[in-house]
């Protein structure tokens, strides 16, 4: 029961300062330190537009109904941001995804963003793509939109696993950018071998705020320093208090 | 039909979260939500497939240069699902798909990941030579030296490795996770008040 009623109210509290935060953001808003790897998906995009080249999006394979569905929404937002500003250029973008349903979404969101950018016409529901349910045929499906498509650069976001390392190889053998980012700690290690600039942990998650999608997400990013700094200051408050000797 | 379609997710996903803390009094409604979820996973799947033929006769309506492969698929496909229907997946027949095709050829692509991956550990330093990454490729080969047997035995402070690496990679991996459970907990808030809609478009 108390775990329930803590988790409940640090639900409030972040929901809460999402609110206030917002309302902050709408009116003023916010700088953020460097990540390189946002800046170069921000120039790749620039340039598949310019060099009539296509942005590859791959949102991974994290299903919905599951505790992973929340990288996969992360992907989502910022693919609605990229669709809105790929859909006017000769080649669209196109989206991988192994899983059925987040395939289904990633065709819905495409379709929004070419609607709210007045390209409805240029959308093909092709551009949405499952390539594989398991993470193998996940990964063989996608390795031949990275090669065959015409694509100059690869936004890999969402849950993977090791098999990430194969799709990286292919961007990295054609010499296409590649930005990359996974929940999933097995991924995180790959990635951060293997490709030039890893985002680790959370950055994941500051996709969003990075490529303009809006004030909720900038605001996202300053809810969760705030509850970082909370969850350490609860860690250290814990550790001091064991080492008094209050039991809990 | 939009403003709809955004109260039906948000109704649905405020019940399921608060059935979490009030089991008694929404436990119901929660289960029968995550059902129906359940079932139009299912037949996201069909469609899922769908998509997938699609996809791959407009390669071969093309001719693409690859779309041969796109016209294996499809046969395969067909093949497949059609000794599902007639056999059922318990027959041998489908297990015989599964064992001689379908296994091989992931573990193939296993063992390539196995080289993939050695590879990108060698040409780490040439890509971002600092700190970290020596860090990261020192702790990488000790802890493989700790773990994998040897012809002579274990590896001489095998234990000390493991306990010395174990304890920063769990604290370290511990850091990781927390940082993902936050940025989950934000990214699902912002469904939640309809922010972002991955469902119906705003």
């Amino acid at each position: 029961m108390t775990v329930a009623l803590t988790a409940l109210g640090v639900l409030a509290l972040a929901a809460l300062l999402l609110l206030v935060f917002t309302l902050i953001r709408r009116r003023s808003p916010g700088i953020f330190r460097d990540i390189e790897a946002y800046n170069r998906l921000n120039r790749a995009v620039g340039h598949a537009v310019e060099d009539g080249t296509r942005l590859h999006i791959s949102i991974g394979r994290g299903s919905l109904i599951t505790p992973r569905g929340g990288s996969a929404l992360a992907g989502l937002a910022m693919l609605r941001r990229l669709s809105e500003r790929t859909s006017q250029s000769d080649h669209p973008p196109v989206v991988t995804s192994g899983d059925a349903s987040l395939a289904i979404l990633s065709q819905d969101t495409l379709q929004s963003g070419f609607r709210v950018a007045g390209a409805e016409d240029q959308y093909r529901f092709t551009t949405g793509r499952l390539t594989g349910l398991t993470p193998f045929a996940f990964a063989a499906g996608t390795l031949p939109v990275i090669r065959d498509e015409n694509v100059s650069a690869n936004i890999v976001l969402g849950d993977l696993g090791a098999e990430s390392a194969l799709l990286v190889e292919a961007a990295d053998r054609d010499n296409m950018d590649l930005i990359a980012a996974s929940d999933n700690l097995s991924a995180q290690s790959v990635l951060y071998a293997s490709s030039q600039d890893p985002l680790i942990g959370e950055e994941l998650f500051a996709a969003g705020a990075y490529v303009g999608a809006g004030a909720s997400h900038e605001a996202s990013l300053q809810v969760q320093d705030v509850l970082r700094w909370l969850v350490i200051l609860a860690i250290l408050g814990g550790a001091v208090a064991r080492f008094l000797g209050f039991g809990f | 039909m939009r403003i709809i379609t955004a109260v039906l997710a948000i109704a649905s996903g405020l019940i399921v979260l608060l059935g979490y803390f009030f089991p008694t009094q929404l436990a119901g409604v929660r289960v029968l939500l995550i059902d129906w979820a359940i079932i139009l996973g299912g037949m996201a799947v069909l469609v899922g497939v769908a998509n997938l033929v699609f996809v791959q006769m407009e390669k071969i309506r093309s001719r693409h240069k690859n779309g041969l492969y796109g016209a294996l698929l499809i046969v395969s496909l067909i093949i497949t699902f059609g000794l599902g229907l007639l056999f059922k997946p318990d027959h041998q027949y489908m297990h015989a798909v599964v064992n001689a095709i379908i296994i091989p050829v992931e573990a193939s692509l296993l063992a390539i990941l196995a080289v993939t991956l050695v590879y990108a550990s060698m040409r780490l330093l040439r890509r971002r030579a600092d700190m970290m990454s020596v860090i990261f490729l020192i702790s990488a080969v000790l802890l493989m030296l700790a773990l994998m047997p040897t012809p002579f035995g274990p590896f001489p402070g095998d234990q000390l490795i493991t306990f010395f690496l174990g304890m920063f990679s769990r604290g370290g991996a511990r850091g990781l996770l927390i940082g993902v459970a936050l940025g989950t907990l934000l990214t699902g808030l912002r469904v939640l008040f309809g922010v972002d809609r991955p469902y119906g478009g705003n």
